[in-house]
């Protein structure tokens, strides 16, 4: 009996915060807009028959119809996938000079790589607001060391959300690649090098390989999050980022078309569904390999 | 023609393979391998043996060019290799850990090491399943190394490091996870492959009797230092140092002081007591009258014989020897102050007055119930314990002093038949020669 309560508690859990959640949006995402309180049309109040009679497929017909909803997804995918590739490229080297670093200094990497954490994520994206602006801290120094000229207009252009992306999310990255390179016994590689590996060919037959699903699952971990992100897009991005949470924000607060943005919502927790089930294959294919 | 002994460290002539010359390692503070100077010479299959901690794997990972030396040089054929990256030696090491590839099925992590210089496929297939097969392995070459026993596991690891046939290979503990069966068959093996192809082994090993079986020549070690380098034989017969002797085998060491025997000792006492009268009691007149009157009756009359005890019989003294059957030379070892001393009749008589330690092998002791005629050295004791080893038995044999002595014998016949028990007096015996005289 207790065995059985404690195997519950995660799905009450889900059931809890995720399941009726997404049952409510996709209710309101077969609705109609209304001018009323809630936005949208028919409502429990209308009676649960009524209710059911009056849902339909329309605002999903309508997605498909008008190119701006399958343009900003594909430009999510985009701007998500480029972001998870940088990340990666930034976050690897890091985790592997932390899992090399001597033993003692470990622990204060990984906290430093955690520190960002403390401060609200809202203020650390605008902070570099300041920092990429025309007159921001990025341009004045290149400025005055002579690289440049005339500014460089980052903020508000994609490379900006870059920035924002590969920033924010990095640690997502550098803790799982750091776990994964933490576990790799040394002697592997030695073994590599003395059956006649360079440096280089045994980091990519051996080193590689043996970090593969710790690399799986920060690109995860940061590309899911990444393709619905709205706040970095609308204070780095410009006119011409288009992402799909930037257009579920304006469709919820400007348009207040509550079906049509539960639409999107569905679609993008559909696309998403596919690395989901990926990621959690491959968290569950590490474990095994770990018994 | 007589067969000529393979014996290259004692030809000047020949230039060694491997030189360590004064080569110290150190970890922070702590000497892991001190001032080490030694030679191995191609085609040698040379056994390092020690105590846990010792520094062999140590030594094998300078080989192989995952440590660099703190001082001193280590030559590889007149080269000194400091500074050669692993992957540029012609060294292939097999890991104590294995080092087993894990993303790798057992056949990949063979064929790895010939896959980095050679892409002719089919060249690596055959030797691969060459390998698989030397090892008993072929059932299981699709597998992954998590997949496997440890006893598997480690006979992938050697087949990895045998695979390219390297000019050195060095082995550390490569047989530890093997059953007896398996491990004798796999020696056999290792000294087959060292035959055929020529390479020099050297190996770590924990198990005495492997050193001894594969060996040409076996360095025991101690907290960084070479004890002693010889063949097996040597090392087992003629032992160094009391750590050699104590390391390798079983092994009762006996210490006490040496004093030169030019002739033969002076004769043990062994003459009658000679008094210059007989003394018995001289009663005065009293005496015999109150003798008479009041004790005749009960003990009997008087007589004014004296009676005496019979001379002391030869098989009964625990002294060692009749000095008439103990040829000249030698040292005696004064050890115990109720013992005799000890006689080994080829140890050096310029030792005398030195402290020394003998080692005896317990084979070389015989045990009796009866003292055995012409025995150099002969001691009395009480069997306290008896260790059955299947075709042998070890004897703990107790002395007078409380200093226990172990002797061996076959059994040839069944336990049950044993006419040597617990608790039982018996003589400990050994020639002459049998003991190793080791002044450190
Ligand atoms: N990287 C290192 N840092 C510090 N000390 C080390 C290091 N490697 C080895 N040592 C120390 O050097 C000594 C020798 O180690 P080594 O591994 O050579 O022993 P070993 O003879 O192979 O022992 P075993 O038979 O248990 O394998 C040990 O006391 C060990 O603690
Ligand atoms: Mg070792």
């Amino acid at each position: 009996m207790r065995r059985r309560l404690l195997i519950a508690v995660p799905y009450v859990w889900l059931l809890a915060l995720f399941l009726i959640p997404f049952a409510v949006v996709f209710k309101i995402s077969l609705s109609d807009i209304a001018l009323a309180i809630p936005p949208y049309t028919p409502t429990a109040k209308d009676g649960i028959w009524n209710m059911l009679t009056g849902l339909d497929f329309e605002n999903f017909v309508f997605l498909s119809e008008d190119d701006l909803y399958w343009k900003a997804y594909l430009s999510s995918l985009q701007i998500a996938f480029i972001s998870t590739l940088l990340t990666l490229c930034v976050g690897y080297p890091m985790a592997y000079a932390m899992a090399r670093a001597p033993e003692q200094w470990r622990p204060t990497l990984l906290m430093l790589v955690i520190l960002p954490f403390w401060t609200s994520f809202l203020i650390r994206v605008y902070a570099w607001v300041g920092i990429l602006s025309g007159e921001g801290f990025l341009n004045q120094f290149l400025l005055w060391i002579g690289v440049i000229s005339t500014p460089l207009t980052i903020l508000n252009t994609n490379t900006a959300v870059y920035i924002g992306i590969v920033y924010t999310y990095l640690p997502f990255m550098i803790l799982p690649i750091y776990s994964a390179l933490d576990r790799l016994d040394g002697s592997l590689i030695e073994a590599a090098e003395d059956l006649g590996c360079s440096r280089i060919k045994a980091f990519w037959l051996v080193t590689i390989p043996l970090s593969k699903n710790g690399i799986i699952a920060g690109c995860f971990l940061v590309f899911i999050p990444a393709l619905g992100e709205f706040v970095i897009p609308s204070l780095l991005g410009g006119s011409g980022t288009l992402m799909i949470g930037k257009v579920l924000f304006e469709e919820f607060f400007s348009n207040r078309d509550w079906p049509v943005a539960s639409a999107v919502a569905v679609i993008l927790l559909l696309i998403l569904i596919i690395p989901i089930v990926l990621f959690q294959r491959n968290e569950q294919r590490q474990a095994e390999a770990e018994k | 023609m007589a067969e000529t002994v393979f014996a290259p460290w004692d030809d000047p002539e020949q230039k060694p393979l491997i030189r360590f010359r004064n080569v110290t390692k150190r970890f922070g503070d702590f000497t892991a391998i001190d001032d080490l100077t030694l030679d191995i010479f191609e085609q040698e299959f040379f056994a390092l043996l020690g105590p846990s901690g010792c520094g062999k794997t140590t030594m094998m990972r300078m080989l192989a060019g995952f440590e660099n030396p703190t001082s001193g040089a280590i030559e590889l054929a007149g080269q000194d290799i400091a500074g050669i990256p692993p992957n540029k030696r012609a060294v292939n090491m097999m890991f104590q850990s294995y080092a087993l590839f894990p993303h790798l099925s057992i056949w990949d992590n063979i064929a790895f090491g010939l896959r980095r210089e050679s892409s002719d496929k089919a060249a690596i297939a055959s030797r691969v399943e060459e390998m698989l097969k030397l090892t008993r392995l072929e059932k299981f070459a699709r597998r992954k190394p998590h997949q496997i026993s440890g006893g598997q596991r480690q006979r992938v690891a050697l087949a990895r490091s045998l695979a390219k046939a390297p000019k050195l290979l060095l082995l550390d503990e490569p047989l530890g996870a093997l059953d007896a069966k398996l491990r004798e068959a796999t020696q056999f093996e290792l000294m087959d492959i060292q035959e055929k192809t020529g390479t020099t082994f050297v190996i770590v090993t924990h198990d005495q009797e492997e050193a001894m079986t594969v060996a040409s020549r076996v360095a025991v070690m101690d907290e960084g230092r070479v004890m002693q380098v010889a063949t097996p034989q040597r090392i087992y017969e003629a032992p160094n140092s009391s750590y050699v002797a104590d390391f390798i085998g079983d092994v009762t060491l006996i210490e006490g002081t040496a004093r030169a025997r030019a002739q033969a000792p002076e004769a043990p006492n062994t003459a009658v007591p000679q008094s210059s009268a007989p003394r018995g009691p001289s009663p005065n007149a009293l005496g015999v009258w109150l003798h008479d009157k009041v004790l005749a009756p009960v003990i009997g009359t008087r007589t004014d014989t004296q009676l005496q005890l019979p001379p002391p019989d030869k098989s009964d003294t625990t002294l060692s020897v009749l000095s008439r059957d103990i040829p000249e030379g030698g040292i005696d070892i004064a050890w115990s102050d109720s013992q005799p001393p000890l006689i080994a009749l080829d140890a050096d008589a310029a030792l005398d007055g030195a402290q020394v330690t003998l080692a005896l092998r317990p084979e070389k002791v015989s045990i009796s119930k009866t003292r055995p005629d012409g025995a150099v050295n002969a001691l009395k004791g009480t069997v306290i314990d008896i260790a059955y080893l299947g075709n042998l038995s070890t004897y703990h044999v107790e002395l007078a002093g409380g200093v226990m002595i172990k002797a061996q014998t076959a059994n040839t016949r069944r336990v049950s038949r044993r006419e040597i028990t617990w608790e039982d007096e018996v003589w400990v015996s050994w020639s002459g020669t049998a003991g190793v005289v080791l002044s450190t």
